[in-house]
């Protein structure tokens, strides 16, 4: 049997709009993924314990307060510091492009805006994973 | 692999813990090496199995009650295992979400696994993910299961105490998992008690408990609480003491700990020789071989079976 | 013409176009039937009691006698961000261009009740909204802005009382008395739980404290709309026009059973009780969900509560057009996204609404944008004729048919929630959660098979320039915020804030204690937001979300 990827599913800050989050989810299970669903309200800290705790493959997280620029780095440094160099860390929301560069300089691999097909996450993550 | 697994984790790394359990979740090759390095440091920690129907508030109490042990200064493991989808693979580990507030706990660490359809599979790597735990210096293993099938029968033999959590207004549910209640649970709990039908409930498991004659040296003890509140879980952690003291003087934990260690012998055994012989066969290519004589009806499955063992157990 | 005749007539047509119609084959959301007749709806004896007239029981047509033809619904546009300075100058500027009510975003530590200096709050800092720490923001908010004439619309829920608690103390630094200020707080605790997510205190000291604003508005501030019970943002949050409505309105008779336990009677609350309806893309679907939540919540205050005045029972709706409906791509279409929103909610007969701008899937409002928004309002109110006369859109064969199906619907899902034990364990329980969410993924995964089309995201789409000149808050926004808040504690008396606190506390641990009193007493000493909510978290704890997918 193939190993199931393990996605952590993540919302870091304080917005509570997380249809987008759960729908990725819910597409990411019905892919064959192991989803782990945190939940609102996390902080970076709380992202990067639970990506360490459970050894996930990927980082999803999904922001759609304008607090990405802050708060996406911040889970990359977290999660770079205790040694997780593999993990694919992607994020998702109201995102401008112009945004974008500046996150992935930082390290977010990826940045889903909204309009996105699952598919694509699920396609991106499959050729991405380490 | 560039770092040591075992070495990290006797050291207390927490990202040496969590890939030596992705090893045993995904048989790495490195796994029972690993597994056998970590065997001398095991036996420390208590384990607590917590089972029950879907919705019974598992986490929440889990949660509560690992808090517990906290304060008694006591470091905790949990395991929290959720159903895998049969059809995708895939699975909603959906656990954590009830424990946040433990997560920046450096004194707990909490895994969610899937079941992985691989049920009897399951229960061994369940087993050894609380040995990883246990070598790493947690006081406290929690493994966490829903439902009452013979899946979680399984994974709570890797128990010493197996708490069954139900909750009033299940209806006809209650009437299907009674029996296989009454033979795994060391202690219940009745949560959301403050729901309608709570003592009802309780009555009711009170009788049955009363009818069953087997169980005359521990009669499991049946606590109220309401977990997203907090009541009932010091009597909760009393009940499961009280259980864990009582095996120990009388000789049950040994004997469920020498089962245990029976059956693990076994199921390592009887893994590595069925991957043995599977290698052995599909690398041979007899294994083709066989399938194209058994279809033209040459031979039969219990006759190349009986042949194959007789050949490689020599 | 009878029954029969209009049947035979039909099954010829029927008859005639299966074989020369095909579907559309990448259309699978169509309705069933392509062609509505008088046989699908209800007949002239049932009128009255179903249909009716406007400002009449059951209300189905409108809760005003004269609708439009009197004057038009409140134009009036949320807004806010970044410092309570920046927000007085757009909320100034608003008026000035013909705005008639003003509708305040709050930051999201302010809607968590977190201040500005809070760690937990980094980031977020005057983002979605204007950050509120004391009521010196409060007073720079509604600077020169007479609260004695504007209606003010305030999304707020957890926090709700002390929100309007420094609403009240800044008009009575005005000079403005209580009983003179209009205005709503969002207030619904219920929705955040289910599909909003800024709830801090667990179901039973939020109840309170609602049922506690309902009572002491009812005495003091008898202008203003308590509570706006939300089915927007379940509906943003993916569920369908039915389960909007549905689920709102079970919301809406737990804190009505809540108000009554608390001592209250019907009759004099009721008439505060305000809705918050979606305005969502499919304009006749949209329509029918108005008239049948009018109809329905009529009836659950006539027949389940025996509602005495008509007003009880009239539901009154602030709308919103439909932020998930906003594209990033081609953002220039969601100009005619919402001018068909808008057109759906007046034919709809909504009291007030808001429409978003075009560039909101992106990034904030830019003020060229909001202005466009606004202006699809007026042309909606003065050019198009869809306001001239009530309630356009009764005597459709399908908007009627569509009407009492959306009423149907409602009616299953409200018993079900009884069957369960009324919303709040229906929440618990995660079943509202729970529908709301199958109901996005079906949407999703239709996009994403063409069964939906989204015109520019999974049709018609075409490469395009970054749009260029959106609105960015930085960070230094939130540091000056922080400034501002410590150069403000370092002035203020800080015994009168302590003992405020503390006399907050002891009321809080008081069920029978009305808390607004003791937050209006704790605001005036300029205590913040995050302090007097800080003592609610101690003595109430916080919820902790539940979620099941």
């Amino acid at each position: 049997m193939d190993k199931p990827i393990r996605v952590l599913v993540a919302k870091p800050g304080l917005d509570g709009h997380d249809r987008g989050a759960k729908v990725v989810a819910h597409a990411l299970r019905d892919a064959g993924f192991e989803v782990i669903y945190t939940g609102l309200r996390q902080t970076p800290e709380q992202i990067a314990k639970a990506a360490l705790q459970e050894d996930v493959n990927v980082i999803a997280m999904s922001i759609l307060s304008g607090a990405h620029p802050h708060l996406f780095p911040k889970v990359v440094n977290l999660v770079r510091a205790q040694g997780q160099e593999d993990v694919l860390i992607i994020g998702g929301g109201v995102i401008p492009d112009s945004d974008i560069p500046a996150l992935k300089e930082a390290g977010i691999a990826e940045v889903f805006t909204p309009g996105t097909d699952t598919s694509d996450i699920v396609k991106f993550i499959n050729e991405n994973v380490k | 692999m560039a770092m040591d697994i075992v070495e990290e984790l006797l050291k207390g790394n927490v990202l040496a813990l969590s890939r030596a359990i992705t090893a045993i979740e995904n048989e790495y090759d490195n796994a029972s090496e690993i597994m056998a390095k970590l065997y001398p440091h095991t036996g420390h920690a208590f384990v607590l199995g917590i089972t029950g129907p879907p919705g019974a508030g598992k986490s929440t109490l889990t949660d509560k009650l690992a808090k517990a042990y906290r304060a008694q200064g006591k470091t905790v493991g949990i395991i929290a295992i959720d159903p895998t989808s049969p059809f995708t693979g895939g699975a909603i580990l959906g656990d954590r979400i009830r424990m946040n507030s433990l997560t920046l706990d450096d004194g707990v660490f909490i895994r969610s696994m899937g079941t992985r359809g691989s049920l009897g599979g399951l229960s061994h790597k369940t087993a050894d993910a609380v040995k990883a735990m246990d070598a790493f210096g947690k006081d406290v293993i929690f493994v966490e299961t829903v439902g009452v099938g013979q899946s979680e029968v399984d994974i709570v033999k890797a128990a010493d105490t197996t708490m069954v959590v139900l909750i009033p207004g299940m209806g006809d549910d209650i009437q299907a998992i009674k029996a296989g209640i009454l033979e795994i649970g060391d202690v219940f709990t009745i949560n959301k008690a403050d729901h309608e039908g709570a003592d009802k409930l309780v009555r009711e498991m009170n009788m049955m408990l009363d009818l069953n004659g087997m169980m005359m040296d521990w009669r499991p003890p049946i606590q109220k609480v309401i977990a997203n509140q907090g009541e009932g879980i010091k009597e909760t952690i009393e009940n499961v003491t009280n259980h864990f003291k009582h095996i120990e003087a009388n000789g049950v934990l040994a004997e469920r700990r020498t089962k245990r260690t029976r059956n693990e012998i076994l199921d390592v055994l009887n893994t590595s020789i069925g991957k043995h012989i599977t290698k052995n066969l599909v690398a041979t290519g007899d294994l083709d071989k066989y399938v194209e004589q058994i279809k033209n009806h040459e031979t039969d499955p219990y006759t190349v079976v009986a042949s194959v063992m007789k050949k490689m157990l020599k | 013409m009878s029954n029969e005749k209009i049947q035979a007539g039909l099954e010829k047509y029927n008859a005639s176009v299966e074989k020369t119609v095909a579907r559309f084959p990448e259309r699978g959301n169509l309705p069933e039937q392509r062609l509505y007749t008088p046989l699908d709806v209800k007949g002239v004896d049932e009128y009255v009691e179903q249909i009716g007239y406007p400002g009449m029981y059951p209300f189905t047509r409108g809760v005003q006698p004269t609708m439009y033809r009197g004057r038009f619904w409140t134009m009036r546009m949320y807004a806010g961000f970044s410092t309570a300075k920046e927000s007085n100058a757009r909320y100034r500027q608003l008026i000035a261009s013909g705005a008639t009510g003003l509708s305040c975003a709050f930051d999201l530590p302010t809607q968590i009740g977190y201040d500005s200096d809070d760690p937990i709050s980094e980031g977020e800092v005057g983002k979605v909204g204007v950050a509120i720490d004391s009521l010196a923001d409060m007073e720079t908010l509604f600077d020169q802005i007479d609260l004695g004439k504007v209606s003010t619309s305030m999304t707020i829920n957890a926090p709700a009382s002390v929100l309007l608690a420094m609403y009240i103390a800044v008009a009575e630094k005005q000079g403005v008395p209580a009983s003179e200020l209009k205005g709503t707080i969002q207030n619904d605790i219920l929705k955040e739980y289910a599909a909003r997510g800024t709830y801090i205190f667990p179901p039973r000291p939020s109840m309170r404290l609602i049922t506690n604003i309902f009572e002491y508005c009812s005495q003091n501030v008898p202008k203003w709309n308590t509570i706006s019970i939300s089915g927007y943002h379940i509906r943003e949050a993916g569920s369908t026009a039915s389960q909007e409505i549905a689920f709102t309105i079970a919301d809406g008779i737990a804190y009505c059973e809540a108000a009554i336990k608390a001592g209250l009677k019907i009759d004099d609350f009721a008439g505060r009780l305000s809705f918050f309806w979606n305005a969502h893309n499919n304009v006749l679907e949209e329509v029918a969900k108005f008239r049948a939540s009018r109809r329905v919540w009529a009836k659950v205050m006539k027949e389940r509560f025996h509602a005495e005045k008509p007003k009880s029972m009239m539901l009154r709706v602030h709308t919103q057009t439909a932020g998930s409906m906003l594209t990033a791509q081609q953002y220039n279409n969601n100009i005619v996204r919402v001018a068909l929103q808008t057109a759906a909610a007046v034919m709809g007969g909504t009291q007030s609404l808001h429409t978003n701008s075009r560039d909101e899937a992106l990034a904030l409002p830019t003020t060229e944008s909001v202005t466009i928004a606004l202006r699809t309002q007026q042309i909606v109110a003065y050019e198009s004729g869809l306001a001239d006369v009530i309630d356009p859109l009764a005597g459709s064969y399908y908007v009627e048919a569509m009407t009492d199906r959306i009423e149907k619907e409602a009616w299953e899902y409200i018993n079900k929630i009884d069957e369960i034990g009324g919303a709040v364990a229906a929440i618990e329980k995660g079943y509202i959660q729970k529908e709301i969410h199958d109901s996005a993924y079906a949407w999703q995964k239709d996009v994403e098979s063409g069964a939906r089309v989204i015109v520019g995201v999974n049709k018609f789409q075409m490469e395009e320039e970054p749009p260029k000149g959106l609105l960015k808050i930085d960070a230094s926004v939130g540091v000056a915020q922080c400034e501002r808040l410590h150069a403000m504690k370092a002035q203020r008396d800080n015994a009168a804030v302590e003992k405020a606190l503390a006399d907050l506390k002891a009321a809080c641990e008081d069920e029978n204690e009305n808390l607004m009193p003791h937050i209006l007493n704790a605001v005036r000493t300029y205590a913040t937001l995050g302090e007097i909510c800080g003592v609610m978290r101690q003595v109430f704890g916080e919820y902790e979300a539940h979620v099941s997918l």
